[in-house]
């Protein structure tokens, strides 16, 4: 009966919702430990989890060497990526020609292979940074543009009737009505690119070299995927993983911050 | 600064031809998603004197907002004339901004004249006990209760300073009680800021109780079937025998035309 049952009390609630990510990690990593284990497949293929932790212990220094260009990569094509989608979107939001003219450029070039336009973007900018922000921003700005422009359109036609009675200009509408209202929907495409963009950032280093040591994670993956060092291209990717946990809740936060009124529930105060 | 409306008239100016409405013959039609004509309204003529309240009912679709519409300004008519001091529109809904405070939601017309964030919001708060909204200033819209957010909507409505108002149902969406107090609260907030107002609404008692004229709209195309005079004291009382007899005969006009449009 489930009616019968007492509901738990918010206590044992937080105590569960914080051991289930916890209780699900151990379980999956236990049975990748065990099938690891069984001889099943070769430690190149597939290491196990105490041979990944082991590589992560002992290229701690590399690992964080290389997480920085990353990071920064990731960072910074996001930010411009938000930029680019948004600016898009009010583009494509105030003129329906634009819209037109934009919008399928926008949605083909999601289909373009970035190992077709890497040459180009190293023989213009080099082995620097700045090729690889062009990737992320390629691969990133699409989801904050759509959602965008969702959010967008969704101001209620009354709210745009009254402030036109308030004689508002198209601007003010923009500024006072649409742009706020939108926000919510930026932020949640915000963190779909953010999930896409640490992959994206993986394709640049992979499509376009980089001078010097430290050339990333995903450099590094690749080198040690080359050099059979499997354990430490895992480790590596660990890192990833853990960043884009991290960066995705940190957008979370960020959210909390921009556009309280789109995450409180009603009568909840801030 | 004095804590006065906006540009709000002396009453002599307030007196004055071009704080009216008329409306003239007026027509308004449109197509529909497949192309087929719909008339929205046909032949309306209506007139409000500068300072009263036109009131106008009627089944619903029959047009009611699209006549508010004529008068703001937002569409044209397709025959007829509508002649109108600027009109400032009070949708149905309350469509504050969730994001700004009560009073940042009152002072929008103010911010959108272009006055500082600041200013906008100080001459904003300063009106707030007179509405019954003291305290709120700083609260957000979802802690607010339907009869207050409606008093800042309305808030909002009278700081854009505009000599008309257009209210569609303003008080469609809150329960009988609130709506009865908001009702008085409507009448007494007009008594001290008069403005000429043109009140759309499918309540008739709330019509009769709180207008100088009401008009009975016909289901679609509306026509204007039934004016009543409402010469009556303020503040009116919803049993007063005078305003049951009106809201009777507004309802007998609203009956006849529904026995007319099941026959036709």
């Amino acid at each position: 009966m489930r009616e019968a049952r007492a509901p738990p009390t918010p206590h044992a609630q937080r105590l569960l919702s914080a051991l289930a990510p916890i209780a699900l990690a151990c379980a999956l990593v236990g049975a990748w430990e065990l099938y690891a284990d069984s001889g099943s497949t070769s430690a190149y293929v597939l290491p196990s989890p105490h041979a990944i932790a082991q590589a992560m212990w002992d290229n701690a220094g590399l690992l964080a060497a290389n997480l920085g260009p990353t990071a920064t990569e990731v960072g910074l094509g996001i930010v411009l990526a938000l930029l680019l989608g948004f600016l898009l979107a009010v583009l494509v939001h105030v003129s329906r020609a634009l819209r037109r003219a934009l919008y399928p450029l926008a949605v083909g070039s999601q289909a373009v292979p970035i190992a077709v336009i890497a040459p180009l973007l190293v023989f213009w900018w080099g082995f620097g940074v700045f090729p690889k922000l062009v990737v992320i921003v390629l691969i990133c700005f699409f989801p904050v543009l759509v959602t965008t422009v969702d959010g967008l359109a969704a101001v209620d036609p009354d709210q745009l009737k009254l402030l036109r009675t308030l004689d508002a200009s198209r601007w003010q509408a923009l500024r006072f009505a649409e742009l706020p209202a939108a926000l919510p929907a930026a932020i949640s495409g915000a963190r779909i690119a953010l999930s896409v963009g640490v992959i994206g950032a993986y394709i640049a280093e992979s499509q376009t070299a980089t001078v010097g040591a430290h050339a990333g994670l995903g450099h590094e993956i690749n080198a040690d995927l080359t050099a059979l060092q499997t354990p430490r291209a895992y480790a590596a990717a660990v890192v990833l993983f853990a960043f884009a946990i991290a960066c995705f809740y940190a957008l979370r936060l960020a959210e909390r911050r921009l556009a309280p009124w789109a995450a409180r529930s009603p009568g909840e105060r801030t | 600064m004095p804590t006065q409306l906006q540009s709000r008239p002396r009453p002599s100016q307030r007196r004055s031809e071009g704080d009216g409405i008329a409306l003239q013959g007026v027509g308004r039609a449109f197509r529909d998603r497949r192309g087929a004509l719909l008339r929205a309204l046909s032949g309306v003529s209506l007139h409000a004197a500068p300072g009263e309240l036109l009131a106008v009912v009627g089944p619903s679709g029959c047009g009611k907002s699209t006549l508010l519409e004529l008068i703001c300004g937002l569409q044209s008519p397709d025959e007829g004339s509508v002649a109108c001091a600027p009109a400032v529109l009070m949708p149905q809904r309350d469509l504050l901004l969730p994001w700004l405070s009560a009073a940042d939601n009152a002072a929008l017309a103010l911010r959108v004249a272009g006055l500082p964030r600041g200013r906008a919001r100080a001459r904003a708060a300063a009106l707030f006990a007179e509405m019954g909204l003291d305290g709120f200033q700083g609260a957000h819209p979802s802690e607010l209760s339907g009869g207050m957010r409606q008093r800042v909507a309305f808030l909002r409505t009278l700081l854009s300073g505009k000599r008309v108002l257009c209210l569609d149902e303003p008080f469609g969406a809150l329960d009988a009680i609130t709506r009865a107090e908001m009702q008085e609260w409507l009448a007494s907030a007009l008594q001290r800021e008069p403005r000429t107002v043109a009140l759309v609404t499918h309540d008739v008692e709330e019509a009769v109780v709180l207008a100088d004229r009401v008009a009975v709209l016909s289901p679609r195309p509306g026509r204007v079937i039934e004016e009543l005079e409402v010469a009556l004291p303020r503040p009116r009382a919803r049993t007063d025998a005078a305003v049951i007899g009106l809201r009777g005969r507004a309802l007998r006009a609203l009956g006849g035309t529904s026995s007319t449009a099941a026959a036709a």
